[in-house]
Order: structure tokens, then C-alpha cells, then sequence
């Protein structure tokens, strides 16, 4: 199976790692060349480049690839990446990191598959504060 | 009428000038504050200060009324891509018209969908060629939505066309003939109309038959 990764940041680093030890090939594009560092000891791919350059996908292998992941910095670029990813080379799997809520909620229901890391922080944090009431209370009644 | 205009550079900021100078509401949004201020001492209220492609900052401007068009003229391909969808498939604007700013990211917009498109750099690149016409074959107009383009040929003295009339010529299918120029004159192209050395022909083809075309023409 093949997946390519778009942005080898913390992110996309980690999850291109992890993939790869699962038996995946895997390769990464990020613009920036000093990004293969994060992937330590590496056998898969690396192309420096940027992910909207059409050139740069086929040669990440987006032609044939099973899974996409998006994770650059940018939301706007993510979006648009993960789309062409899933129009124009039909990869099944696409999931695109965007860190605004709203924007992630939007494409969600244009058919994107959306990971809102923003979202996640905010349900998790504000299900602790209410886990804490209760536990206070609990010290409070109890 | 009513237009919001993301991104208030020289672009967005001299068509939001001409759409208040003619009576027309308008909001023009810009994310940079510096710029912002600027705007907001020429166009007062009209001017907004946000990022366009945050939907709530959308929402402040009016999309959901929603406004009869909106312009993504910011210099980044992404966002004004991003705003187009928005406005379109979010809010169903009725139009929305995206700047290109890199002509490598036109088949980007065709392929989201967003088919109103302005590039400055590719209108400007085949006002080029068209300075260089044995270049051969010359874009001059594009006419996306029908699926047509207009493109300009110089025939020179050694090419099949020159000499021959118009409805002699075995042209590609789908082209088709429309002005020939000569000494600066244009005369509509009919199928009496003879080709000489030097003229400029102007043509209607669909997408794809280019090549057939400059071959019959200029070989």
C-alpha cells in the first residue's frame, strides 16, 4: 500500500513514520529539505517541493497512491491539496489536517475528509474543566 | 448590487473605487492592518478588516444576504480559491470571479470548479505573443464557458492558405474562419474572401484542433 504525505512537519513527520513501520510505502513532499531530519533513519521517498505543483505530486507518486495525508502549516493549502489529491488522482484516502473549525466543518460536508486538531483540543479541554466540577462537586456534597 | 471584493491590494482596491463611484455597495475585506487603514480612510465603512477565508469574518461582510458577486482578487491562488468555494457552494452566491496569480494553478480553479477566473500574467503573455506573430499560433481570447478560443495566424508566402479562398480551404472540423486583416484593415472572413501573403486571419476553434488548424493555414 502506498500513501503519500504532504508536509513533514511534527505531524506529518510522525504519522509517515508510523505508517512506514506498519509496512507502508510511504513518501513524504515538504518545501522546505531540512524536514527529512524529522523522519529520522528513512527509506522511503522525500521530494522537496510544493504540494499544489502538479509535477511535484506525480513525482511523490499520486498517480498510484492508496492514502493521502495533508498536514502543511497552511489550512487554505491543505485544503485545496487534499481536493486535487481526491479529483484529479482519485486516491480514495484523503485526510486533510485544518486547524479552523469552521473551515474544517465546511469541507467535511463538501466530501472532505477533515482532522480538526483545533476542535479536538477544545472538546477535550472542556470535557477535563467538566470532569473537575464533577469531581469537585463530589468533595463539595460528599 | 451588492459586492464583496477579499483582498484590498491594487487589484481589489481599484475595483472597489469604481464600484463606489458608481453608486454600488460594496465591502472590500483585507487582513493586512497597515493596508486596512488605508482603505478605511478612502472607503470608510466599506472597508473591513479580516482574513476573507474565515468564514465568520465572510459572514460580517454579508455573504450569506448573499451578495450578487463576489471577488477573490488576494494574492495567494489558495485563498482565493478557497473564498470562491465558499461563496459559491456555502452561500450560493449567484457569481464569483477568482484572480490567478500563478498561471500554473489555472487547471487547479478549472478543476474546483471555479470557472470565472482573471490572469493577469496569462492575458499579458499572450499580449506578448500577439507582438510576436511568427510565434505562430496566437491565443487572444479564451471563452471558457463555451468551450471556444479565438486564436490569430500570420500567413506568409509559402503557406498552403496563402493564395486560396476561404471556402477552398479544408479547415480542422469545429474552426472556423472570422476576420482576415491586411495593411491594417480587417474585412470579415466569407468564403470568398482570398488569403494572401502577410495577412493576419483571426479564427474560432474548439480546444484541441490548433495544431489541424495552423497547418492548414500556415503549414
Amino acid at each position: 500500500m502506498k500513501a503519500v504525505i504532504i508536509g513533514c512537519g511534527r505531524v506529518g513527520s510522525a504519522v509517515a513514520k508510523q505508517l512506514a513501520g506498519e509496512g507502508w510505502d510511504v513518501t513524504c513532499v515538504d518545501e522546505d529539505e531540512n524536514a527529512l531530519t524529522r523522519l529520522g533513519a528513512w527509506k522511503g521517498g522525500f521530494v522537496v517541493g510544493h504540494g499544489m505543483d502538479k509535477d511535484i505530486l506525480e513525482e511523490a507518486g499520486a498517480v498510484d497512491a492508496n492514502a493521502a495525508v495533508v498536514a502543511t502549516d497552511g489550512d487554505n493549502s491543505n485544503i485545496v491539496i487534499g481536493q486535487i489529491l481526491q479529483r484529479r488522482y482519485s486516491i480514495e484516502c484523503v485526510v486533510v489536517r485544518i486547524l479552523d473549525p469552521a473551515r474544517a466543518e465546511f469541507y467535511e460536508k463538501l466530501g472532505l475528509r477533515t482532522v480538526c486538531p483545533t476542535q479536538t483540543a477544545i472538546s477535550t479541554l472542556t470535557e477535563a474543566v467538566r470532569a473537575c466540577e464533577t469531581g469537585i462537586v463530589r468533595q463539595v456534597t460528599g | 448590487m451588492y459586492v464583496v471584493i477579499a483582498g484590498g491590494g491594487k487589484v481589489g482596491s481599484n475595483i472597489a473605487r469604481t464600484l463606489i463611484d458608481s453608486q454600488r455597495e460594496v465591502t472590500i475585506v483585507e487582513q493586512r492592518r497597515d493596508r486596512f487603514e488605508q482603505l478605511e480612510a478612502e472607503f470608510g465603512h466599506s472597508a473591513m478588516l479580516g482574513d476573507a477565508t474565515e468564514i465568520a469574518v465572510l459572514e460580517r461582510a454579508g455573504i450569506a444576504r448573499p451578495p450578487d458577486l463576489v471577488l477573490a482578487v488576494t494574492g495567494d491562488d489558495e485563498d482565493n480559491l478557497v473564498i470562491s468555494q465558499i461563496a459559491k457552494e456555502g452561500y450560493g452566491v449567484p457569481k464569483a470571479i477568482a484572480r490567478v496569480n500563478d498561471p500554473r494553478n489555472q487547471q487547479t480553479f478549472d478543476l474546483l470548479g471555479i470557472t470565472q477566473t482573471v490572469c493577469a500574467t496569462s492575458g499579458l503573455l499572450a499580449l506578448v505573443e500577439h507582438e510576436v506573430p511568427e510565434h505562430g499560433l496566437v491565443r487572444l481570447l479564451e471563452l471558457r464557458r463555451e468551450g471556444l478560443e479565438v486564436v490569430e495566424v500570420q500567413v506568409h508566402a509559402d503557406s498552403p492558405a496563402a493564395g486560396q479562398r476561404v471556402a477552398g480551404l479544408a479547415l480542422p472540423e469545429g474552426s472556423r474562419l472570422v476576420s482576415v486583416m491586411r495593411n491594417g484593415v480587417a474585412e470579415i472572413a466569407v468564403g470568398e474572401t482570398v488569403i494572401r501573403p502577410g495577412d493576419q486571419v483571426v479564427a474560432i476553434l474548439k480546444p484541441g484542433a490548433e495544431d489541424k488548424l495552423r497547418r492548414a493555414l500556415v503549414g
